[in-house]
């Protein structure tokens, strides 16, 4: 990363956002702010009674797994060839990675509205709508092979979220709605809707409000036997990453958006359609968080039931900003986002902290990343020139 | 300022026949609904005493079901035909008589043999308004100054949370009502200090807060709340407080004259801010820095000053709305207790064009709009309930999308001021 970022020329990384300088100074306060962040969540564990330095022992046992039970797992494995030890093992490892995953989609999601100054606050119902259509194609559709089960199924879950994305971004283009309010709206409806559709038309039996499980032929194929959830979906969204990477920066679409993010007035006076920008930038920003669903259902749910897509929306809009808008960027967070949710479970169960304390982290990552100045003071770093992108500006503007 | 619009024919002709006939299709939509589902010689009693009130009883409402939403299709119909003939001026004249008309027409039908209270109707909207038109109080004096402030749902959960604790601790409502304005103010004010002393995008400090807000409810609630129910998150809720007199007369006196403190104190909030903002030397500064902070800084008008005010003014408004919650209405925090009421402020923010008496108005659509479902729900009609609860965000929807684009928000709204 730092070879290809450093053998470009200048211009090339700051239209990238990366930003000036080197790689180094672009990541400084982003990892200066998730530190921050983590020793303020620990003061909060401290004020509330408990010890911080277990619970984050137990945050980081339950995200990588013990170094010493994966040794043990693999001299096992060479000596026996029993690989029983070495699954458990690796086991928390590859759930947080299963974790990333719809997380990296989310993050996409989120970030190419930033690119194009939009704020989707609802990649949370976008997320839902996705994995509800991806489990509806998937169980419902009987008989039909997995080349052409599998993809029907995951095509559904990006249009069933993009569509959901569209309508705000339309009522933003053609009305000037804001986007922030109208993508939260969408949420609570897709909430009201899909209690309504897991009580009712999509419920499997009548004891819970789930719906079926989908078809073995819609199912995102996992490498590992049960109960390592590891799968295909995780290289999906890498592909998604690098695909979102290739459309903003080296299309002509792409730099369309970025430049109506950049200044929508220079961009309408350069003839560029504002618009039709709204409308495909949410559509895209939809389809992705809906892949995320679609991720979540096929890859390890394999059903859908209420609360589904709990507090996602959110996770991805620090994620976002964390990884500065760029899909490198955001893998990168989504990945350290995976690893904190899937170690706050056993952080949970073992020293008693509820898994709220990561909204709190993440609350305040957010606040350091939108306020570099805060750290910058806290830690004395002179001011760097890294490109600061425009997020968003006022009401319907 | 709208004088100096220029009336383009072309426009004002496609305006006239777009509204007049979505007035027509609405007219046939409610006789296609309401009216052919109406059985002839069936009635709709409405009934206008609410129990326990102390108002004196008047003899309820009743009418003759099919004929009610007639007449209510009539209305709409000559409306759509005049509004296309001729043309009316006033599309918020419109808009009323569509929705006054198709709420007749709705409650009518669904509650056709049946008995439907209409003043616990009104004195639920009213009450159930109060926590959005708090929401939106807080969103136009800041927005006045021209600081967006979107983090008003986390505001008030951590202002509900601190006022059921503290009530419960203390045992004394007021010192709780007390904590959650201060806890608003507090939050406001660290919102405030980082847009205005950092330059923090305001909408992303906005949506940290709700973040952390969130978050933090939350961990406390599980963390302490949960297991210990009767010493921390117990409090009992203030008193309904009759006025004398007043509370008397029929319909009007159960829904606004028996209420608890934070309703009066939503309604004198309304009243004392439109005072202020429009009448006082401080509203108009407040004005002149939302609209052009330059020339009041120029003047000697200390732009930061002002908004720093604002903003924690208006968080505490968002702490007496985030007080409602718990000690206000049932007197224990549950986590994410507010869904999303503080984004319906937002909206009614734009649909009242940052006025107090405006913002007020479209709180109490959206109040009533949040009671009617939950009647609804009681008189069993057959729509599920799940769609009647997305009543409010569908309306808040439409009311953002028909609005926005006339209301036009404080010029300065959003942008970071610079010496």
């Amino acid at each position: 990363m730092s070879q290809t970022a450093s053998s470009k020329d200048k211009k090339e990384k700051t239209t990238e956002g990366i930003g000036g300088g080197s790689l180094g100074q672009a990541l400084l306060v982003p990892v200066l702010a998730v530190i921050t962040g983590l020793i303020l969540g620990g003061v909060v564990m401290a004020a509330s009674g408990s010890n911080p330095f277990q619970a984050y022992a137990a945050l980081f046992a339950g995200s990588f797994g013990s170094p010493s039970a994966i040794i043990a797992g693999i001299q096992t494995y060479f000596a026996t060839g029993d690989n029983n030890d070495l699954v458990k093992s690796i086991y928390p490892f590859t759930e947080s990675l299963v974790t990333a995953t719809p997380y990296i989609f989310a993050g996409l999601s989120v970030a190419i509205g930033f690119r194009a100054g939009l704020f989707n606050i609802g990649a949370e119902g976008q997320f839902f709508i996705g994995a509800l259509c991806s489990a509806y194609i998937g169980y419902s559709v009987k008989g039909l092979p997995m080349i052409i089960h599998l993809p029907l199924a995951i095509g559904a879950g990006a249009l069933g979220g993009a569509i959901w994305g569209m309508i705000p971004g339309y009522l933003k283009a053609r009305f000037g709605a804001h986007e922030v309010v109208n993508t939260i709206m969408m949420n609570w409806i897709a909430f009201r809707l899909s209690d309504w559709l897991l009580k009712g038309p999509m419920q499997a039996s009548n004891f819970r409000p789930v719906t079926p499980n989908v078809l073995a032929t819609a199912e995102l194929p996992r490498f590992f036997e049960a109960p390592l959830r590891f799968n295909l979906g995780f290289f999906l969204a890498l592909l998604f990453a690098y695909l979102v990477y290739w459309f903003l920066f080296k299309t002509t679409i792409g730099f369309e958006i970025r430049s109506v993010g950049a200044n929508p007035d220079a961009a309408k006076y350069a003839g560029m359609n504002i618009i039709k920008n709204f409308v495909l930038v949410m559509f895209i920003a939809g389809g992705l968080a809906g892949l995320a669903g679609t991720a979540q259902v096929l890859g390890v749910d394999h059903w859908v039931g209420q609360g589904f897509s709990a507090g996602y929306g959110f996770d991805a809009i620090a994620l976002a900003l964390l990884g500065k808008s760029h899909p490198f960027g955001v893998i990168l967070s989504a990945l350290l986002f995976g690893f904190l949710r899937s170690g706050a479970t056993n952080m949970q169960s073992i020293a008693g902290i509820p898994i709220d304390i990561i909204s709190i982290i993440q609350g305040l990552v957010i606040i350091f990343i939108a306020a570099p100045a805060i750290i910058r003071w806290l830690y004395r770093i002179r001011s760097l020139k890294v490109e600061e992108i425009v997020l968003t500006r006022g009401w319907g503007k | 300022m709208t004088n100096t619009t220029v009336i383009n024919p072309e426009a004002e002709k496609r305006k006239r026949i777009s509204y007049g006939m979505t007035l027509l299709i609405a007219g046939v939509l409610m006789y296609l609904f309401f009216g052919v589902n109406t059985q002839a010689g069936s009635q709709t009693t409405f009934g206008l005493n609410l129990l326990g009130s102390q108002a004196i009883p008047i003899s309820d409402l009743i009418v003759p079901a099919q004929t009610t939403v007639y007449l209510m299709v009539a209305i709409i119909v000559f409306a759509g035909a005049y509004q296309l003939a001729r043309g009316v001026r006033s599309t918020g004249l419109l808009f009323g008589i569509l929705a006054l008309t198709f709420t007749i027409a709705f409650l009518t039908w669904a509650a056709q043999d049946k008995s439907f209270n209409l003043t616990g109707m009104l004195s639920s909207s009213l009450v159930r308004a109060t926590p959005i038109a708090l929401a939106a109080l807080c969103g136009v004096i800041s927005e006045r100054a021209a600081v967006i402030n979107i983090g008003v749902e986390g505001t008030m959960l951590m202002s509900a949370q601190a006022a059921v604790v503290v009530a419960t601790i203390t045992k004394n409502l007021y010192a709780g009502l007390i904590a959650a304005i201060l806890v608003g103010g507090l939050v406001a004010a660290f919102h405030a200090f980082l847009v205005i002393r950092f330059k923090v995008d305001q909408i992303v400090s906005g949506v940290a807060i709700n973040i952390f807000g969130a978050g933090f409810t939350s961990f406390t609630s599980s963390k302490f709340l949960q297991s210990a129910t009767d010493t921390l998150n117990n409090s009992g809720t203030f008193p309904i407080i009759s006025i004398p007199i007043l509370s008397k007369i029929p319909v009007i006196g159960p829904t606004f004259f028996e209420n608890n403190i934070i309703v009066y104190l939503t309604l004198i909030l309304v009243v004392v801010m439109h005072i202020l903002l429009f009448y006082t030397p401080w509203g108009l500064r407040t004005r002149a820095v939302g609209e052009h902070p330059k020339a009041a800084d120029t003047l000697g008008v200390n732009v930061y000053l002002m908004r720093y005010v604002n903003v924690i003014f208006g968080g505490m408004i968002a702490g007496l709305g985030g007080a409602y919650f718990t000690i206000g209405s049932v007197g224990r925090f549950d986590e994410l207790m507010t869904s999303g009421k503080g984004f319906i402020g937002l909206a009614a923010v734009i649909f009242g064009k940052w006025n107090p008496i405006g913002a007020y108005a479209s709180s109490l659509i959206f109040g009533f709009a949040d009671s009617l479902q939950v009647k609804l729900q009681i008189l069993r009609i057959p729509i599920p309930s799940e769609f009647l609860l997305m009543a409010p965000y569908i309306v808040t929807m439409i009311i953002l999308t028909g609005v926005v684009g006339r209301a036009i928000p404080p010029a300065a709204d959003g942008q970071p001021y610079e010496k």
